[in-house]
């Protein structure tokens, strides 16, 4: 065992990275909840995001289009999710597990042909001077542009919500749709535009994993993710800041189980590969002792009658 | 003549099966409180929901000052100067005050100074608010002011208000009439539903009365006794309930000492409840929603159970029996809230006639459930409280509010019991089917039943309690006789304003 092996600005560095497809998943998904809307599809989302991400950057040779590609197939996978539950009213927990579902089997149709590819490298950004602090530039300054990306996403997700009319008007339609609609806000409208910003949030995270973290496609490979992004919007009671918070925290988690694992720590793997998921919940849970509880309208369907 | 602010000529509006209204045609003028009054589906809902752009009428126009006005959608009734307070408040419980008003405004300034302008108008209108506390946390009174300032802050030249006073105090009732009297002398119209007869008789100049979706009268209020007025609204001769002077027996149940938490979160603690009723008595239980009304039927129903001893019936400790227990012994309830308390909503009548009287009509052997009996008794309850549907086969929730009422009254009333709680057993109930429940409860008591009645229509309790008690913050005020009882001390007894303070108008 050699703990010496880990290397403290490496390991907050990765541990950025390795947060970053769950931060972004979270946040989408956040803003739906908001809305009122519970979409269980946030795992389908993230790989029909991931393939359609790899395909296009790796026929196009730009990461950046790739990016723009998988936002638009994460919100692509959603419309099916307005369609089944804003329109046709159908029950949100079967529609949004029908989500992920198909989109797992879909991502694996389209990705049979990108196996074992690599796909165009982003590179990291490099600004000159503030880079190259030590210690703090390399964490902080010396990542891909989407990672910085999920960092504005969150910060701009918490000043709309907390200071903008659109924010109150999504919070109400979250809070009471019966009360919005009666105010004459478009309950329905309001809420397909929370469920397809919440796709293009998941797809970006998928696409985050295929491009940047891992670099290839695999089926299957968010892993999990698009649930633990659901887990950590309720634990952070509905909060921007605290899904950043503990998106790092479950990211920093993993990055430090699979160094300990590495540094052949005596501690049997399966108990480090099940810390972060322990210690996010833990953390979390004590976080949400407060007052803050779940929008009111969550998973309720709207069916305006008069 | 001057032209009226808004003239209604014959708008008409039908839903599948149902004319909510038929050529409803009224004036409401200049700085005037006109009254909208009607029984329970007379169209009173569906008519105020067309002037203000929620539904939109089959035929027939409005004109607002002489112009034709015809509002797509609320938010251009608004523009006009249209507001309105909704019957269930229309509010954001985890939102705050400012943030509240702010939904309901087309152009809200910043936060800021919205706050200040909340500050402002609040004051002038007697109707002190803090804009930055959470509207979850606010009691009734308050939150209905919540709603009135979102109005205000519109300048609207025509506030319609749906049931405003149903769940207010006397005290907090006043406070309301007086802000409504220094804005018609404004010159702002006031559109008034209710029906609180003598509330209309002392706020409103001109009452226009719906019947089945049809204007089938109007009448100046002052100058018509609220008899009157029920009976154009019913369409027949109003019977009001006969109390038979009648003997109370032994004590049939004795509270005392009872003190539980709420079951959840949001509710009110009972602290120290005492009270005893006499077989033969009606105990009427007051007090404004929320201070322990449901908590104290659950502990008498048995949902909620405590110390042994809190609870007696008949001198045998029963506070730690469940329901079937108790509905064994003879001790019945019937809660508040119909649809999913009282009744299974998408369960059938004759399913639901069975979950409560399974015990004491025996309708159960060996875990058997005997369907034909259980049959013959909800429709016993159908045919013996006038229940109006097609036959018992039919879902709870197809039954409209009043029938549905009728039916989980009867329900409990048909198996003769001993003790007989119901809370708000006329609640959304229409006069005419009101005053039969009502009798049903006079005539049980007249039979040696113990009844006791917990209700927020103070007018109800006075009509068939013989002593009243009042709820306020989960305890319970000592009972007194009914006869003799004045509003003022039914107030005091309900705890005054409620923290509120008195208007400064």
């Amino acid at each position: 065992m050699d703990l010496g092996e880990i290397n403290p600005v490496l390991l907050v560095a990765s541990l950025m990275v390795a947060a970053t497809p769950l931060l972004l998943a979270a946040i989408g998904e956040l803003v739906v909840e908001k809305a009122g809307v519970l979409n269980l599809g946030v795992e389908g989302m993230m790989i029909v995001g991931a393939i359609s991400g790899f395909a296009i950057s790796v026929e196009t040779g730009s990461p950046w289009l790739g990016f723009i590609a998988a936002a638009i197939g994460g919100a692509v996978l959603s419309l099916l999710f307005v369609l089944l539950t804003q329109v046709a009213l159908a029950n949100q927990v079967a529609s949004g597990l029908a989500l992920t579902l198909f989109g797992l089997g879909f991502s694996a149709l389209l990705g049979q042909s990108y196996v074992g590819i690599k796909p165009p490298s982003m590179g990291d950004i490099h600004i000159p001077l503030i880079s190259d602090i030590p210690v703090i530039g390399p964490i902080l300054f010396q990542h891909d542009p989407i990672l910085y990306v999920g960092i504005a996403l969150t910060a701009a997700v918490w000043a709309t919500l907390k200071y903008t009319r659109v924010g109150l008007i999504l919070r109400a339609v979250g809070e009471n749709h019966d009360a919005a609609h009666a105010l004459g806000y478009k309950v329905i409208k309001i809420r397909i535009m929370a469920i397809l910003f919440g796709g293009a949030c998941a797809g970006l995270g998928g696409a985050y994993i295929s491009l940047i973290r891992v670099p290839q496609w695999t089926e299957g490979m968010t892993a999990g993710v698009g649930w633990i992004a659901l887990a950590l919007v309720v634990f952070a009671s509905w909060k921007p800041w605290r899904a950043l918070l503990g998106a790092y925290l479950f990211g920093g988690i993993t990055v430090l189980q699979l160094n300990l694992q590495a540094a052949g720590v005596a501690i049997p793997v399966e108990y480090l590969a099940m810390s972060p998921y322990i210690i996010t919940i833990l953390v979390l849970v004590i976080l949400s002792a407060d007052k803050s509880s779940a929008p009111a309208s969550l998973g309720r369907t709207f069916h305006a009658s008069h | 003549m001057t032209t009226p602010l808004l003239s209604l000529q014959g708008l008409t509006k039908a839903y599948p099966g149902v004319v909510a209204n038929d050529q409803v045609s009224f004036d409401i003028g200049e700085g005037e409180v006109h009254a909208l009054l009607g029984e329970n589906g007379a169209g009173k809902s569906t008519l105020v929901k067309m002037i203000y752009g929620l539904v939109k009428p089959d035929s027939g126009t409005m004109l607002l000052r002489g112009q034709p006005f015809a509002p797509p959608e609320p938010r251009a009734a608004r523009a006009d100067g249209i507001a309105m307070v909704f019957q269930h408040f229309s509010l954001f419980d985890a939102l705050n005050v400012a943030e509240n008003i702010a939904l309901g405004m087309e152009n809200p300034p910043p936060m800021g100074d919205l706050a200040s302008r909340i500050r402002e108008v609040s004051e002038t209108y007697g109707l002190p608010l803090d804009p930055f506390r959470t509207v979850g946390d606010l009691s009734a009174g308050e939150r209905q002011r919540v709603e009135i300032i979102r109005c205000l802050l519109q300048d609207p030249k025509l506030l319609i208000m749906d049931e405003p006073t149903s769940v207010l105090t006397p005290q907090e009732v006043e406070i309301l009439f007086e802000t409504l009297n220094k804005l018609r002398s404004e010159g702002t119209s006031i559109l008034y539903i209710s029906h609180k007869l003598e509330e209309i008789r002392t706020l409103c100049d001109h009452a226009t009365i719906l019947r089945l979706g049809k204007n089938v009268g109007e009448c100046v209020p002052a100058e018509t006794s609220a008899r009157d007025m029920a009976e154009m609204m019913v369409g027949s001769t109003l019977q009001t309930p006969e109390r038979g002077g009648r003997e109370f027996g032994d004590v049939a149940l004795d509270v005392s000492g009872l003190s539980v938490p709420s079951p959840s979160e949001f509710g009110t603690a009972l602290r120290n409840v005492h009270m005893t009723v006499r077989k033969g008595e009606v105990l009427g239980i007051g007090g404004v929603a929320g201070n322990g009304q449901d908590e104290l039927l659950g502990v008498l129903s048995g949902e909620i159970q405590t110390t042994a001893d809190a609870i007696k019936f008949n001198g045998q400790p029963i506070g730690k029996l469940g329901p079937t227990a108790r509905r064994k012994l003879g001790v019945l309830t019937a809660p508040e809230e119909r649809l999913g308390h009282a009744a299974a909503p998408d369960m059938s009548l004759t399913e639901n006639a069975l979950l409560t009287g399974s015990v004491r009509e025996g309708l159960e052997s060996n875990g058997f459930l005997k369907w034909a009996d259980t049959k013959n008794f909800a429709e016993k309850i159908i045919e013996a409280f006038d229940v109006r549907t097609p036959g018992p086969e039919n879902a709870a929730r197809s039954l409209s509010g009043g029938n549905l009422q009728k039916f989980v009254i009867g329900r409990e009333v048909l198996q003769n019991p001993d003790v007989l709680v119901v809370n708000q057993p006329t609640w959304g109930v229409d006069a005419a089917a009101a005053a039969s429940i009502r009798q049903a409860i006079l005539d049980l008591a007249a039979k040696g039943t113990a009844v006791i009645c917990i209700s927020q229509d103070l007018d109800e309790l006075m009509e068939i309690s013989d002593s009243f008690a009042a709820l306020n913050e989960g305890r319970l005020s000592a009972p007194r006789p009914t006869t003799g009882l004045t509003v003022d001390e039914i107030g005091l007894m309900m705890g005054g304003a409620h923290g509120m303070e008195v208007a400064h108008v």
